[in-house]
């Protein structure tokens, strides 16, 4: 089947030639190890002109390695890249570019304060002088805005511009430089719905003028809309191509984890009771003197879920931050009926957790735990005060490392060694580590960021399972998350956060991504409160 | 996944890196024209092949190691104090302050008070930089630098006018009374009989130095203090979640450390010339930065590269002595050492590392 798709898609792109076109990337056998670690084993992938690809796999699954070998980070240990079918040797990133092929990462290579022409031209500079490069790019970058909707202000300044467009002139950096075959990093992470909505119209527009894209990303959804045919990847290992057309996201699912998986959270509805926090006009300024919170005003009860949509940066971390204890803010928190310190002595993580509230941050490499700390040690992070962890002046350290032991079994951590350093957990067993070390206190509220951030497909349903299960025992829980998806299914309630505001409140049976895309971008269509 | 063993971590590594370090001093010592190979002997031989030698190695190590612990208590929380030189000057005005502020009745009752003295004059001293960059923001690097000077500034405006005897030329304070007299080594040997390290400035502090790497190693793994300062080390984001307040722990890993330095008075003060004179430390507080790179920032390592220290101060002295290896050279030496040692670490660390991954190759089906 897939043969005929290139084969149609090859009549009509060289119609003057009979014989069929090569690929325009086929990867042979490559293999690369880290050490006794086999990123990639024997991968075989050839992606036809003109089409857009779909790369999908858990994390740790090898897309990034793989995709840093054809962008010259790497070198493969084994294997062949031809390029147009040439045989193509790719050493640094130098090449790729000269191979014709830009990368848009993940997280975007721009400087910040340099406009977006400055941007374009840096590192493709024609010589000495700038001045005649930064006009030949103005020329080039009109031309391609008109081409693929991809227009941005030249002169504008990159810390200026929305993240859709800040990615979009990286699109133009790679285009600017010729690229002939796009790689996109997880391009959609950052992008409200309609923003990414617009990515894959310039996505299709480059595929009409013969670009190649190969797309890296978690979310089945996307390929399912935007690529012609995608690639599984699982342990390394290539575990076949597929045209999109005869695949659906629970087979891709099942094909990434090797097991049948439950994609629709399984919960009964919600029985909330008495209000555990109530927030009033909370407002934060930051050091630089920006308004992050303009006034929140948020409930929630106990046995709730109140999911916090939204595109990161628009004041959901400054949120969390305040109620965790280390960001400072003004207006009223109570828990419980009582006030919390916002300002004062009382106001640090210490505190909060004397006052019963837990909490999984949205970025564990840097608050949720310490990497370079044996996983034992992090089970103590944040509660080595608490008496049953210390003797009078010693640390007692056998206590902690048993405690770490019995989380490991409740929360299936592998492998369960409370001596190896959290770096040398995957993004799954990690978060099962902070999340067993919060759950364990048996908090009122629980505040959690981004569970399910960089957590492979298998640990998701797990760690799902203990938020709803957490939340049928009473607890009132904060859930914040840029995946919509995991807020329409975990959340009782959802509060869409644009510009350190609160957009509306909807109800996730009777809303739906496309009117939640629109709160995100601060479009308020419906009356706030009311259900669309 | 680790990248290399332990063992090859603290031990190979550096083993590999001193070998570098020494196989190029003999390159330079060639180059004028003198052999190497009596050069390393006769530092050996100075630095160990007699109880006096050892005695004047073990007193270099001492300071050393004070130092060095005192860097590696702040680089636990990733505070970089390059002011120990001028935290160990001020911790000499202070034991010199307790030993002449009476007439002590017994070494056992001065050396507590004078190393309490040393330790917070030390840690007054350290407490300011670290203050301003906790609550200012100044860089703790440039402050600590510019604390040395000032120290050492300050030591000597006081010597020369204030605690000078009066009607002496010579800058330094009066003697301390014989109550303060720390026994050395050799009045310790000779308790048994023994009449081994003659002359050597060697004594109990010592043995204060190695209790002090204990109390480093149970501080560090074993408090909660220890346990917030490494925390707030490897990030401070995650700090301030876990509730840990940066302030705080940047003062107090700043104290400890100024303490640790201004500890080491009690050896060259109060050991060795039994009052204080101008220039006391001798660069000994930077050497310890040296010593706590090289050992890592852990007691024993500390310990061990204080011991090498000591034998290159005490072994290059010989050489200047015997050999007509001018001075300078054998600070070349020392340069060296800790060029290859803490600078050139990567040189040898990557190649290493690459080596032990080969080593490890999987087998085909080795999957993570």
């Amino acid at each position: 089947m897939q043969s005929s798709v290139n084969e149609e898609r090859q009549a009509t792109a060289a119609p003057a030639t009979s014989a069929s076109l090569p690929p325009a990337i086929e990867l042979k056998g490559i293999s690369k190890a880290f050490g006794p670690v086999q990123a990639n084993k024997d991968i075989t992938i050839s992606v036809a002109k003109g089409a857009i690809h779909g790369i999908v796999g858990e994390n740790g699954a090898g897309k990034s390695t793989l995709m840093s070998i054809l962008y010259g980070f790497y070198k493969a240990d084994e294997g062949e890249i031809r390029i147009d079918g040439k045989l193509t040797p790719i050493p640094d990133s130098q090449a790729a570019i000269r191979a014709g092929i830009g990368m848009v990462h993940q997280h975007f290579k721009l400087v910040e304060n340099f406009t977006v022409l400055e941007n374009v031209v840096l590192g493709a500079e024609d010589g000495q002088r700038l001045t005649p490069s930064l006009s030949k790019a103005r020329k080039s970058l009109t031309q391609l805005a008109k081409e693929y909707e991809l227009d941005v202000d030249p002169d504008a300044l990159i810390h200026d511009l929305s993240v859709g467009h800040q990615q979009r002139v990286e699109i133009l950096k790679a285009l600017y430089r010729k690229a002939e075959i796009l790689i996109l990093d997880e391009p959609t992470g950052v992008l409200t719905p309609a923003e990414a909505d617009h990515l894959f119209r310039i996505l299709r527009n480059l595929k009409n003028e013969g670009k190649t894209i190969l797309l890296i990303t978690h979310k089945l959804r996307e390929i399912m809309d935007v690529t012609d045919s995608v690639s599984v990847m699982r342990r390394g290992e290539m575990k076949g191509t597929i045209p999109t057309s005869s695949t659906s996201p629970e087979d891709l699912a099942e094909r990434m984890v090797g097991r049948k998986v439950l994609l629709q959270v399984d919960k009964t509805a919600a029985q909330p009771k008495e209000n555990i926090l109530d927030i009033q006009n909370l407002e934060v300024i930051d050091s630089a003197g920006v308004r992050r919170l303009k006034g929140i005003d948020l409930n929630i009860r106990a046995g709730e879920i109140l999911g916090i949509a939204g595109v990161s940066g628009n004041g959901q971390s400054e949120l969390m931050e305040v109620l965790g204890g280390y960001r400072k803010g003004t207006g009223s928190v109570k828990l419980n009926g009582q006030e919390l310190d916002l300002t004062g002595k009382h106001s640090d993580g210490q505190s909060r957790r004397h006052r019963g509230i837990a909490h999984v941050p949205e970025d564990r490499h840097r608050e949720g735990l310490i990497l370079e700390f044996a996983a034992w040690e992090n089970t103590a992070f944040g509660y080595h005060n608490e008496p049953e962890y210390n003797g009078k002046i010693l640390m007692d350290n056998a206590t902690i490392r048993k405690t770490c032991a019995e989380h490991m079994e409740q929360f299936d951590v592998r492998p369960p060694n409370p001596a190896l350093h959290a770096r040398n957990f995957s993004g799954g067993n990690q978060q099962k580590i902070v999340l067993a070390r919060e759950i364990s206190r048996n908090p009122d509220l629980l505040l959690i960021g981004q569970p399910t951030r960089g957590v492979d497909v298998g640990a998701i349903e797990f760690i799902h399972q203990q938020i709803i299960e957490l939340r049928d025992q009473g607890k009132a829980i904060l859930l914040v998350s840029v995946e919509l998806e995991e807020i329409l299914s975990l959340s009782d309630r959802i509060a869409v956060m644009f510009d350190g505001q609160i957009m509306g409140e909807r109800h996730p049976e009777t809303t739906n991504e496309k009117e939640l895309g629109l709160l995100m971008a601060g479009m308020n269509t419906a009356t706030s409160g009311g259900t669309a | 996944m680790q990248k290399l063993p332990k063992w090859a971590d603290i031990v190979l590594i550096p083993l590999i890196n001193l070998l570098l370090a020494f196989l190029v001093s003999g390159l330079v010592i060639l180059a004028i024209g003198k052999d190497p190979i009596v050069a390393i002997q006769t530092m050996i031989d100075g630095a160990f092949g007699s109880t006096t030698g050892l005695g004047y190695t073990l007193y270099y190590a001492t300071n050393f190691m004070f130092t060095g612990l005192a860097v590696s208590v702040a680089f636990q929380a990733r505070i970089f104090n390059i002011g120990g030189e001028g935290q160990a000057l001020l911790g000499g005005l202070g034991v010199a302050l307790v030993c002449l502020s009476i007439d002590w009745p017994h070494w056992l009752v001065a050396l507590p008070a004078a190393a309490i003295g040393g330790a917070v004059f030390g840690a007054a001293w350290a407490f300011i930089p670290a203050y301003l960059q906790a609550k200012r923001g100044s860089h703790i690097v440039i402050t600590t630098i510019m604390f040395n000077f000032i120290a050492a500034s300050l030591i000597g405006f006081l010597l020369a006018d204030l605690l000078k005897v009066p009607g002496s030329m010579d800058p330094a304070t009066a003697n301390f009374p014989p109550g303060a007299h720390l026994p050395t080594f050799n009045d310790i040997f000779a308790l048994f009989g023994l009449d081994v390290f003659k002359h050597a400035p060697v004594n109990v502090s010592f043995f204060v130095a190695l209790f002090c790497a204990f109390g480093f190693w149970v501080l560090i793994w074993h408090t909660r203090l220890g346990f917030a300062m490494r925390a707030f080390g490897q990030s401070e984001r995650g700090a301030q979640y876990a509730g840990i307040s940066p302030l705080k722990i940047t003062v107090i890993a700043m104290l400890i450390s100024g303490a640790l330095a201004g500890m080491m008075a009690i050896n060259n003060v109060m050991g060795e010339s039994e009052r204080l004179i101008l220039n006391a430390t001798e660069g000994a507080g930077f050497i310890g930065i040296a010593v706590a790179l090289m050992g890592r920032s852990h007691p024993i390592g500390v310990i061990l590269a204080s011991i090498l220290f000591g034998f290159l101060y005490q072994g290059g002295a010989e050489l200047s002595l015997w050999e007509g290896i001018p001075r300078e050279l054998v600070t070349v030496i020392q340069g060296l050492v800790i060029l290859f040692t803490g600078a050139l670490d990567g040189m040898v660390r990557r190649p290493l590392e690459n080596l032990f991954l080969i080593l490890r190759k999987p087998t085909k089906n080795g999957a993570v």
